[in-house]
């Protein structure tokens, strides 16, 4: 393996956390904090917090603890300790220099991935106590600038990547128009009311994977269906607020996403292969609103492939040749339990199928989830490091013989993609609906 | 010394049993409360079919891959609480104080078993204690209150191992014995002790959010 892990946590500069935490002063840092336990923190987080026996069996469970050779500070019980339990503790009188390492400790030291949760004897749910100290950074205005940028997208465009109205029309005209070069009579249908599917995505594909929007156009046209896209704000199913504690934004965003599917009628939403997008839309952001489930049904790609093939509306045409591989995102198998159709789509459309090992529900994460590859560059090689257990994983698979590694999610692509890049892997990574647009008998 | 035994085995008795039935009503009670105004959530969720197939899966060794993980611990810790409880419950000594008291009696384990199962206490709290000290997440993780938690477990098991083999000063000891387990149970629910009251509640909430809306395994 190459690439040095170092065990050392020198603070990483970051001008969102520096400039944030420079503005506080003790009283402030007590108020928020109080305010927040006060007004949110209940139940969960009081029992979780006392009744942790600290016996460090969640340590394993943990990629950043098993990548840094099981240094506890990477624990996931160890960094509770170092945020949460000592807020609780001291009720709030900490200072900006303890904030700073909380919030980096929280927003870039987690994926929030729920792996330990898995592994914690008593169930505790850490990822939530992550997430609690991620809301109070929130308050106290110390997160980090690149996720913090995003978020600010999200609440001027309500989108996540700054797309501006007109250039979200015209970027689904460009690959319409693409399309017809492959398919003459294609469509990608905007604000067609009464249609049976309401297809979002995040905003990262208009930005810069335009051609996904292609892919899935021509699998909705082979298939036969009627669909569409909204054309006005809500288009967009991403969410990084959730991840920095801004979770009154996470209800306006869900809302919007929400509405515009209501406002086309449709019978179901189907969202393109984005992972925390599907954990906002499905679990966090109908919670956000009131809705103990989503008030439309809403699908993963993953799930929507397997209809579509399970129910011949897509032949396979030429199965995919490499051997593949299958990386269960965390939102999608611990957040949903797709695991076992996102192989049945696997091998439908693929030759050769190798498992790696640990898989389904106990597969290790991409790194890159719960928001950290959205921390952006100052933490890109701290989270490579904090992944070498993936890469590790990932080399054994390659042994085995598997030389593409399918992964149904955007953020899972980033940080697989990082990994690959600097461990020397020579793999691919792609998504399922890569797999299945070139695999299936198109219909012209 | 009479006046001590009768101090200790009867109103220190019922302090004890007070504040151990009293505490966990209060922190049930407490938490129910705090849980229907600041997590709503908690009770809309929550799947008794889940939780149960959650809790099944922990309660029995070699269930969850973590315990498949930790063979040894896993041997360790189950021996540990099993016997921790059977002891007290099913002791001659503690039934027949019982049987004096309220006229009430039940099953009992030998005494050469119970000897034997106070001694798997004591020995694993040692192996606890050592863990606790030489593994370094574990270390991390402790702080002072986690020592004196251990030696609140294992005082009334060591005392009353003292008292049954009539060491010497098996008669005090005898006294500190049963002050050393009004202690313990007084604790349960005012410390990290009230796993024992909130196990079911945690991994049943974990176990019906992974089971009723993620459709995935917590094991």
């Amino acid at each position: 393996m190459s690439g040095p892990v170092t065990n050392t946590v020198e603070p990483v500069p970051d001008e969102g956390i520096i400039q944030g935490a420079s503005k506080l002063t003790p009283e402030k840092i007590e108020r928020v904090i109080n305010k927040v336990l006060e007004s949110e923190a209940g139940a969960r987080l009081k029992t979780y917090v006392d009744t942790c026996v600290h016996c460090g069996l969640c340590s394993e469970a943990c990629h950043f603890y098993l990548s840094h050779d099981h240094d506890p500070k990477f624990s996931p019980a160890g960094k509770v300790k170092q945020t949460i339990q000592e807020i609780l503790k001291k009720k709030g009188r900490v200072d900006a220099d303890f904030i700073k390492r909380a919030a980096e400790i929280a927003a870039t030291e987690c994926n929030i991935c729920r792996r330990c949760s898995m592994y914690c004897p008593f169930g505790i749910d850490i990822g939530y106590l992550m997430l609690t100290v991620r809301r109070i950074c929130h308050f106290l205005g110390v997160t980090p600038r690149y996720i913090q940028d995003t978020a600010h997208s999200h609440s001027a465009t309500m989108n996540q990547m700054w797309v501006r109205d007109d250039e979200w029309i015209d970027t689904l005209m460009w690959q319409e128009d693409d399309a017809r070069r492959e398919i003459p009579d294609l469509r990608i249908p905007l604000e067609k009311e009464g249609a049976d599917i309401f297809y979002s995505v995040i905003g990262p594909e208009p930005k810069f994977q335009a051609q996904l929007i292609y892919q899935a156009a021509v699998i909705m046209h082979t298939a036969g269906l009627n669909w569409t896209m909204s054309a006005t704000p809500g288009w967009d199913n991403s969410d990084m607020c959730m991840y920095t504690g801004d979770f009154e934004m996470t209800a306006r965003l869900k809302k919007t996403h929400f509405e515009a599917a209501s406002r086309l009628k449709v019978k179901k939403i189907v969202m393109g292969e984005c992972g925390h997008a599907f954990r906002s839309v499905y679990d966090v952001g109908n919670r956000a609103l009131g809705w103990k489930m989503p008030p439309i049904p809403v699908i993963h790609a993953i799930e929507f492939y397997y209809e579509l093939i399970k129910g011949g509306k897509l032949k396979i045409a030429r199965k995919y040749s490499k051997p593949v591989t299958f990386h269960d995102p965390c939102n999608m198998v611990r957040g949903r339990g797709l695991h076992e159709i996102g192989r049945y789509v696997t091998k439908a459309t693929c030759e050769k199928f190798i498992e790696m090992e640990p898989n389904r529900e106990h597969n290790y994460c991409c790194g890159a989830g719960g928001g950290v590859v959205n921390c952006g560059p100052p933490y890109k090689m701290k989270r490579i490091e904090s992944s070498k257990v993936k890469a590790e994983q990932l080399l054994a698979v390659k042994a085995k013989g598997a030389k593409t590694i399918i992964a149904p999610c955007h953020n899972c692509h980033s940080g697989l993609e990082d990994l690959i890049r600097h461990y020397k892997l020579d793999m691919d990574v792609k998504f399922l609906g890569d797999i299945v647009y070139e695999t299936i008998e198109k219909k012209k | 010394m009479h006046n001590i035994y009768s101090l200790v085995s009867g109103p220190l008795a019922w302090v004890s049993f007070i504040l151990f039935v009293g505490g966990c009503l209060y922190r049930l009670t407490s938490m129910a409360v705090v849980a229907g105004e600041k997590d709503s959530m908690v009770y809309a969720y929550m799947s008794f079919r889940y939780a149960l197939r959650s809790i099944f899966h922990w309660i029995i060794p070699f269930l969850s891959t973590n315990t498949k993980k930790h063979p040894f611990f896993t041997v360790i810790s189950f021996a540990f609480h099993i016997s921790l409880l059977a002891v007290p419950l099913f002791l001659i000594a503690h039934i027949i104080l019982i049987k004096e008291s309220w006229n009430i009696s039940w099953w009992f384990l030998p005494d050469t078993i119970a000897d034997f199962l106070t001694l798997v206490v004591i020995a694993c709290c040692i192996y606890f204690l050592v863990r606790r000290i030489i593994r370094p997440e574990v270390k991390f993780l402790t702080s002072f209150s986690d020592y004196l938690l251990l030696a609140l477990i294992a005082a009334p098991f060591i005392t009353g191992f003292w008292t049954y083999h009539q060491f010497a000063g098996h008669k005090i000891m005898g006294i500190i014995h049963i002050l050393c387990g009004e202690i313990m149970l007084a604790a349960i629910p005012f410390t990290r002790l009230s796993h024992m009251i909130f196990f079911v509640f945690t991994r049943g909430y974990t176990g019906s959010e992974f089971g009723a809306v993620r459709h995935a395994r917590d094991w």
